[in-house]
């Protein structure tokens, strides 16, 4: 069942693969293809966030500081160590799960409030770190001169088509890794934590070490969003660690919803269209943003991809209730209704 | 790091001096808000993040009033009150609408007012940085105390910051308002049920917040730039005092606000790199040896 569930995720993977490989030619578009490498960035970033808020209920309100720690220690390590692509990939997931240890340790054995604030203290502590520390990062400027990007596996990262689908590759394959991650008994573990953390102890789950590990899963992948972005606009800036990161990202799976594996990737998409259609009409983002999360937040009240996904649950429970009356049980229009 | 220099600066009675007044008024401005922070959150178990725009507002307020009127005290007054009619409005029409919703939930409605008012600041008073200037009233020559520098006005700031944290302390221990304003902290069922209308201790409890918020930020004007955004840092400063101090207690708030403004302004002397660093790590070992803060109640 799991695997033939794997099999059929690999697939629809696969598919959107070779769509996004032939958008180009269909739409060659500067703006497309820039939108759709964002999108990768964003994607993995706020589906990693997801990880925590929606499946194991910690809410962190610091994600970016892996977002940040991503794109910093890609791009020095291919600054400064001049190492090959993989090599920096792989030593800025071993830093930012590293980091989320010592960070998870502290932090998810508070209480909520503690947690969120405790998070985004440790994002600051970076931001301040990145502006401060000036030889290393470049302060507030940012991190400039370009990030070096030699070929490796006949992938040449300076050739544009090549990095588009890099980066759709790339947020693919996090997909899938993290929907397997969701998907298996560790998954459930961490839903079980979130639904009941006393019923999990009683059961003999360790549930610090379970919440530890999910810390550390979504910060090494969140940082993979980093890696995107600094490829992207080729170097890394402190913005990329400040606090309105995550802001954003809580925004982005708020507004696709946390129920569903790929919410926070329809809200990616939402905030950025958004994102380029008000930046577009008006200088005064934020005060446009603002307003339409405040309107979100206080009207909606849940992701619009779970609003969605709850009418056509109704509307389908409806359907299949008119022609069943009749029949003596009732059972998949329940099934169907329930939650 | 540069421990030399703190070596130095802790063993000259000048330096001591100029750098404890300097951590004090960063402690006591802070303690204008972070008391804010805290009863709200005693009272309401309700995080505002939007505090650090009370206090923003506050010092924009203060800055066209005192341009209008001259008078520094009217400007004063004026800036808190406006604040706390801001704080009231703030709590009736948007975050008493996510009480017991998601943590998430409350920290995204209230990260969209922080977009929406740090950009009608920048609308209403310009993107720049703004100064107040010292008011007329505090342009005397400074007190010299053991060879270092006491600016007339800080010394105005600590004794009347002191003044309201006493005041303050004892109208939540001391009179009937404060007993009811603790009662709700504990069981708001109960206090309903006793037939007071909790929904006005709610609101006047955001109303006091705004107060003092206002209040930081008018008299911070004088001492700091003023910019959109300013609130940030000390809504989240403010957040560590609460940790440090305990979450609902004025003397906790009052104790981690001056413990924050003295590792601040001898953190920028040795560790000119990681004073915020010094924060945290404050914060890490308070929460590590004693969770409920240090004035906290345990459990």
């Amino acid at each position: 069942m799991r695997t033939s569930s794997m099999r059929r995720d690999c697939l629809i993977a696969l598919i959107v693969f070779a769509a996004l490989a032939a958008l180009p030619m269909l739409w060659p578009s500067r703006g497309v293809s820039d939108f759709v490498i964002r999108l990768a960035a964003f994607g993995i970033f706020a589906t990693s966030l997801n990880m925590l808020v929606g499946y194991a209920g910690l809410e962190s309100f610091g994600h970016g500081l892996f977002f940040g720690l991503g794109a910093y220690s890609f791009a020095l390590a291919m600054q400064r160590l001049g190492t090959s692509i993989p090599t920096a990939l792989l030593l800025t997931v071993l830093l930012s799960a590293a980091v989320a240890g010592i960070v998870g340790a502290i932090c998810v054995r508070l209480k909520e409030i503690y947690f969120a604030f405790l998070t985004l203290a440790f994002q600051m502590l970076l931001h301040s770190l990145i502006i401060a520390w000036t030889p290393l990062t470049g302060g507030d400027q940012g991190l400039t001169g370009g990030v070096p990007r030699p070929a490796f596996l006949g992938i040449r990262l300076d050739a544009p088509y090549h990095l588009y689908l890099f980066s759709a590759g790339l947020l693919l394959l996090c997909l899938l890794l993290m929907r397997h991650i969701v998907q298996s008994p560790f998954g459930y573990t961490l839903r079980l934590i979130r639904d009941n953390p006393a019923r999990a102890t009683s059961l003999g789950i360790n549930v610090w070490a379970m919440r530890l590990a999910a810390f550390v899963i979504a910060g090494a992948f969140g940082s993979l969003g980093g890696v995107v972005m600094s490829l992207f606009v080729s170097g890394a800036f402190p913005d990329f660690a400040y606090w309105t990161i995550s802001g954003e990202a809580i925004f982005m799976i708020m507004l696709g919803g946390t129920t569903l594996f790929l919410g926070p990737v329809a809200g990616a998409v939402m905030l950025l269209l958004l994102n380029d259609v008000v930046t577009k009409l008006t200088e005064h983002y934020g005060l446009v943003l603002g307003l339409i999360i405040l309107l979100f937040a206080l009207g909606l009240r849940k992701g619009l991809a779970d609003y969605l996904a709850e009418l056509w649950r109704e509307r389908s429970a409806r359907r299949l209730a008119v022609p069943l009356p009749a029949a003596p049980f009732a059972e998949p229009s329940n099934k169907l209704s329930g939650e | 790091m540069d421990l030399p220099a703190l070596a130095n600066c802790v063993t000259s009675l000048s330096c001591i001096v100029t750098q404890s007044t300097s951590g004090l008024i960063i402690g006591m401005l802070l303690f204008l808000v972070a008391a804010g922070v805290s009863l709200i959150f005693g009272v309401l178990k309700v995080i505002n993040f939007a505090h650090g725009s009370f206090y923003m507002l506050g010092a924009y307020l203060v800055l066209t009033v005192y341009g209008l009127s001259d008078s520094f005290l009217l400007a004063v007054i004026a800036a808190a009150l406006g604040v706390a009619v801001f704080g009231l409005l703030f709590e009736r029409l948007i975050i008493s609408r996510v009480y017991g919703s998601q943590v998430l939930m409350q920290l995204l409605v209230c990260y969209g007012v922080i977009l929406i008012l740090d950009d009608l600041v920048k609308i209403i008073w310009g993107p720049e940085f703004k100064s107040l200037g010292m008011p007329a009233a505090f342009q005397k020559p400074p007190y010299l105390l053991g060879g270092g520098v006491v600016p007339v006005y800080y010394l105005f700031l600590i004794l009347l910051t002191l003044l309201i944290a006493v005041a303050l302390g004892l109208a939540i221990t001391r009179t009937r308002l404060g007993k009811i304003v603790r009662a709700v902290a504990i069981n708001p069922g109960m206090v309903s049920a006793l037939g007071i209308n909790t929904g006005y201790v709610y609101a006047g409890v955001f109303m006091l917040g705004g107060l003092l918020a206002g209040l930081a930020g008018a008299l911070a004007a004088p001492v700091r730039s003023i910019v959109s955004g300013m609130g940030l840092s000390v809504v989240v400063e403010s957040f560590i005092v609460t940790v440090i101090g305990g979450m609902g207690s004025v003397a906790g708030a009052l104790v981690g606000s001056l413990l924050i403004g003295l590792v601040r302004s001898f953190g920028t002397i040795g560790f000119p790199l990681f004073t915020e660093g010094l924060m945290f790590l404050l914060m890490a070992v308070v929460l590590v040896l004693k969770p409920s803060g240090l004035f906290g109640r345990e459990g």
